[in-house]
């Protein structure tokens, strides 16, 4: 009960607990403006900057690629990353952020709209939260790569780890190797693309989503069943490869297609309303 | 019949689909790849400002319905954004979801979005 008032004494209970709270409007006057009112920077790119990570730790490297964004630069180059962990995280402007070397766990994590290539390779749960933008990471990944990815297009050159794109909620994963045991595993939506073999229980309880494997597949998860390759999706993916100069084995129509058999779906109408009764 | 066969739709092609009752993937449906001779000028802009080759996120960004009116989802403050009763919208979905596309980067980085009040009062940096 104590938690309840304190809830409404910093105003977190202004409108009733049910229906329908608020109704937000697009507006057709509003300007072209190509960046985030907040936490974002106008950069240029053709203002580029290099720095050497060798020496900082991980806070600083971060705080080091802020201020050169707010100093303009669109294109930095980060040096000697040493695999440190959670470096590259919340970007959410537009930037060419080219690293010379490899990251470790959660490297380039909350990204929305930077461009950036990863020489070298990554540890777990790169890119993991990303929005919009393109990560290329030229060798190996480690596991959970693009967790819970929302959007934009992730690539691996390489080979990953075990639950790729585990819990995706849409975007572009590409993996140009082979990619490790439940691969999008809880998938509720976007496209994964494994060029080589799949490990055990691809696709495991995925609610939605598209998964499309070039090599062999060891086994499929609970409720991952084949569909139907169509024309149109393999010029999609054949057009979406090339961008990253990677092409399908044996052609993308001869890619086999893993989708969810919803049968594992148990919604039905009712869902919201009894949601209402609960709050 | 049971009640399960009843519900199965008459257009449902392979023996897949029949058996699970409905569609398998949203890719079935032409319509939602995007068409990009079918971009607007703004985006256009925005991919070249952004440098992407393609839609990039865009790609999931579809004209949805909310309470029976055009509504576009914005994954940023997890709820539909409603298009006005004033705006007229061309008849074909691919045209539906260029306009959508468009309408959310304008509401998304507008002063207006609610992401913006969230950050003066809980922001840390």
């Amino acid at each position: 009960m104590a938690k309840i008032e304190k809830s409404f004494e910093s105003g977190l209970h202004a409108e009733q607990l049910s229906g329908r709270t608020q109704q937000i409007f697009f507006s057709a006057e509003e300007g072209e403006n190509f960046f985030y009112p907040y936490n974002a920077f106008e950069v240029d790119f053709n203002n580029k900057a290099e720095f050497d990570a060798k020496d900082l730790n991980n806070k600083e490297i971060n705080l080091k690629i802020r201020e050169l964004m707010k100093e303009d630069h669109g294109h930095i180059v980060l040096k000697n990353p040493m695999a440190k962990h959670s470096v590259g995280v919340g970007i959410l402007n537009r930037l060419r952020l080219d690293i010379e070397g490899s990251l470790g766990y959660f490297g380039c994590g909350l990204i929305d709209g930077p461009n950036i290539r990863i020489s070298g390779r990554v540890g777990w749960s790169c890119a993991e939260n990303m929005m919009s933008g393109t990560l290329v990471v030229e060798k190996n990944a480690g596991s959970t790569f693009g967790a819970a990815i929302r959007g934009g297009d992730l690539v691996c050159k390489g080979d990953v780890g075990s639950r790729t794109g585990i819990d995706m909620k849409g975007g572009t994963i590409i993996v140009g190797g082979r990619t490790g045991t439940l691969s999008g595993f809880m998938m509720q939506r976007g496209r994964m693309i494994v060029l080589g073999d799949a490990g055990p229980n691809l696709g495991d309880s995925m609610y939605d989503g598209t998964i499309y494997v070039g090599g062999k597949i060891n086994s499929l998860g609970v409720d991952a069943v084949h569909g139907e390759m169509t024309e149109l999706e393999a010029a999609w993916i054949d057009r979406k490869l090339a961008l990253y100069g990677l092409e399908a084995p044996n052609g993308a129509a001869n890619l086999q297609k893993i989708v969810a058999g919803k049968q594992l779906w148990n919604y039905d109408n009712l869902e919201p309303s009894e949601k209402k009764i609960v709050l | 019949m049971s009640k399960k066969d009843e519900l199965v739709p008459e257009d449902l092609g392979t023996e897949r689909e029949k058996e699970i009752g409905q569609h398998i993937g949203y890719r079935y449906d032409v319509n939602l790849v995007p068409d990009y001779d079918r971009l607007t000028p703004f985006l256009k802009k925005y991919l070249e400002k952004m440098q992407w080759d393609d839609l990039n996120w865009l790609e999931d960004v579809h004209m949805g319905y909310e309470e029976d009116r055009p509504a576009v989802f914005d994954r940023n403050i997890n709820g539909w954004v409603t298009v006005p009763e004033d705006m007229d919208l061309p008849d074909n979905q691919q045209d539906r979801d260029m306009i959508a596309r468009e309408l959310l980067i304008k509401f998304q980085m507008s002063q207006r979005h609610p992401m913006v009040v969230l950050e003066e009062t809980y922001g840390k940096f």
